[in-house]
């Protein structure tokens, strides 16, 4: 504990009259400001809407391929190159409807409801007006916005797992699992192809932190939820954009979306992490310019609403 | 953070005030004056209303009192710590009731109560449950605290508001428009409560434009208009001396033995004579009125009501600040 927290303490004791409650760092999550916040979070209908919209989207990418195979066919024969990546070696091993769902959902699925959860975070609770009173209770406007994005991060993980979790099901029961060919052609077993699923799916969540920093950014801005949510939302569709377009060619390396799908190098032999090392990079620099923006303006921002 | 010693808690002679400002003011950007120049104290162990029109400044000062916004200027000190810089320390320490309760409608009243409780990094979680418990009872939710705070009216809103404000023993609570929405049942709940919270020693600062609501709960009471403070002090000092009058047939008799009586400012109208209350026993003055063969038929002082003191201070009415 630093001097200055002693100090605080010290003087909270000597206005309460009582000897003030023990300190002790608290060993478990129960109780905190975070564990309430989660549980209030996935206790809202819209975060289980979206996690449902998530766990659709490998239902609906296993049952077209299996469709579109069940003739005997391969899938995209002749359109090298086309539709998500992996999706042509689903029909071989379900577990690649894990990578080719991940690789689906990332430009847009799993940002979307990122940015819904990150632009409403703050402003939310301005637009219904709890965040007055979760300031006087005191909950401190640092701890409150650390709380906030500690959660957006959970809803990282968890969103992306649960498009994992359901594209591993899907994929189990739609077609054959076994041992799986990686980029480079090697083979290595299934066990460590699901080894390799979960470290993908880690490396899709972080792939989130730059959104759901810029989120929590917009969401001190606005008394509007919906207005932060469709802010992020939009921003995220323009950069999505941007990227795409070849004038802009010095620009992208600095969008947050631009090295999104290099988790498909986690899948060569050896792994090439370049990519990888500039993807995470990126993001962790988006995380400390927008978490620092927020923190500046939340702090000093007049409540009002 | 950087505070102020903690052995000094009263280092601008504020002497036992829980609230004390100095020439506060809030200037929003649109260069509104919302509060100016406010020098405010209010005295330990009182029950202070905080009176004026809707839009005269009371809610801005109570936001810069809990530390949500930052007066341009001036100072604030809230049971002797300056605000907003004090917030982890001082707001333990108060309930607060801001501008109507505000819920999450898709929670159950205890879990909103259990939100609130978890906010405040001071509350032990492992009394959470039972404090509660005690919270929703006190405000006579008890029966409802499961059910979703959507389908609550708006009276139970407030009374769910209230207890989140009573989660903790507080030094001081702050209640703006605590009867809002209330039935006088309600309200009449409510003056109870906060009689009993301050005769356990809580300082109760009470926002309102209900001016004999203030009357009937407030030992102090401070009047802003149009973001200045007109005045404050102890209610009876504040309500303008009540006057003598007497009911009778009579009157230009009466009138006479009055002035007798050494009454001042006497007036007849009708079958009333008005005057102020003359020093010595009042019952000495009927049985003069008697003696000298006046009928009387009613005698009696009445109040002045804090609105008729209200409109003689502020010399209007008490209408919404344009």
């Amino acid at each position: 504990m630093s001097p200055a927290e002693l100090k605080a303490f010290q003087g909270r004791g000597e206005l309460r009259a009582q000897p003030p409650p023990t300190v002790s760092r608290r060993r478990t999550l129960r109780g905190t400001l975070f564990a309430n916040e989660l549980l209030t979070t996935f206790r809202r209908w819209r975060t289980l809407a979206l996690l449902s919209v998530l766990a659709a989207v490998p239902i609906l990418v296993g049952i077209a391929i299996k469709i579109e195979t069940s003739d005997g066919g391969g899938v995209g024969q002749g359109r090298g190159g086309e539709g998500p990546a992996f999706i042509s070696q689903v029909t071989n091993n379900g577990l690649f409807l894990v990578f080719t769902a991940l690789a689906a959902t990332l430009p847009f699925f799993l940002p979307m409801a990122i940015g819904v959860i990150a632009g409403d975070a703050i402003a939310g609770e301005a637009n219904a007006g709890t965040l007055r009173y979760l300031l006087v209770a005191p909950a401190g406007r640092t701890r409150l916005l650390l709380t906030k994005y500690a959660t957006v991060m959970t809803f990282c993980v968890v969103a992306t797992l649960v498009v994992a979790i359901s594209a591993l099901a899907v994929g189990a029961l739609l077609f054959p699992l076994g041992d799986l060919t990686t980029i480079s052609g090697t083979r290595i077993t299934f066990a460590e192809g699901l080894g390799r699923a979960f470290l993908i799916a880690l490396v899709v969540a972080a792939s989130l932190t730059g959104v759901a920093a810029l989120g929590l950014f917009v969401s001190t801005l606005t008394g509007s939820g919906i207005a932060a949510m469709a802010t992020t939302v939009g921003l995220l569709i323009t950069v999505q954009i941007l990227d795409q377009i070849p004038q802009l060619h010095a620009l992208q390396p600095y969008f947050f979306s631009h090295y999104w799908l290099s988790f498909a190098d986690l899948m060569r032999e050896p792994v090439y992490w370049d990519d990888l090392q500039k993807n995470l990079g990126l993001q962790a620099l988006y995380a400390a310019v927008f978490g620092s923006a927020a923190w500046a303006r939340f702090t000093t921002k007049d409540i009002t609403a | 953070m950087d505070q102020p010693p903690a052995t000094e808690p009263h280092p601008e002679g504020a002497g036992d005030s829980v609230i004390h400002t100095r020439a506060l003011t809030k200037r929003y950007r649109g260069g509104q004056l919302a509060v100016d120049g406010l020098d405010l104290t209010v005295p330990a162990g009182s029950v202070f209303g905080f009176l004026g029109p809707n839009g005269s400044g009371k809610t801005t000062t109570i936001r810069m009192l809990m530390g949500l916004i930052e007066p341009t200027s001036g100072t604030a000190r809230v049971l002797g710590r300056p605000m907003p810089r004090a917030t982890r320390a001082v707001l333990p320490h108060v309930g607060a009731l801001i501008e109507g309760p505000a819920l999450y409608g898709f929670l159950s009243g205890r879990d909103n109560l259990i939100r609130y409780d978890a906010a405040d990094p001071t509350a032990d979680p492992r009394t959470r449950r039972a404090r509660v418990a005690s919270a929703l009872d006190r405000v006579g939710l008890s029966a409802a605290a499961g059910k979703k705070a959507k389908a609550y009216s708006l009276g139970m809103k407030q009374r769910l508001g209230l207890a989140s404000a009573l989660l903790q023993p507080r030094k001081l609570l702050v209640l703006d428009e605590p009867t809002n929405g209330l039935d006088p049942q309600g309200m009449r709940e409510i003056r109870s409560l906060v009689r009993e919270l301050a005769s356990d020693g809580t300082t109760v600062f009470l926002s309102s434009h209900l001016l004999d609501e203030i009357e009937q709960v407030c030992t102090h009471a401070a009047v802003m208009a149009q973001g200045r403070l007109i005045t404050q002090g102890p209610v009876t000092d504040l309500a303008a001396k009540g006057r003598l009058v007497v009911t009778t047939p009579d009157t230009g008799e009466a009138a006479r033995v009055l002035k007798e009586q050494g009454a001042a400012d006497v007036v007849i109208t009708e079958d009333r004579v008005t005057t102020e209350p003359p020093e010595g026993e009042l019952a000495d003055i009927n049985a003069a009125l008697v003696e000298a063969g006046v009928r009387v038929r009613g005698f009696a002082v009445e109040r002045a009501s804090l609105e008729e003191a209200f409109v003689a201070l502020t010399g209007e009415g008490f209408d919404v600040a344009g």
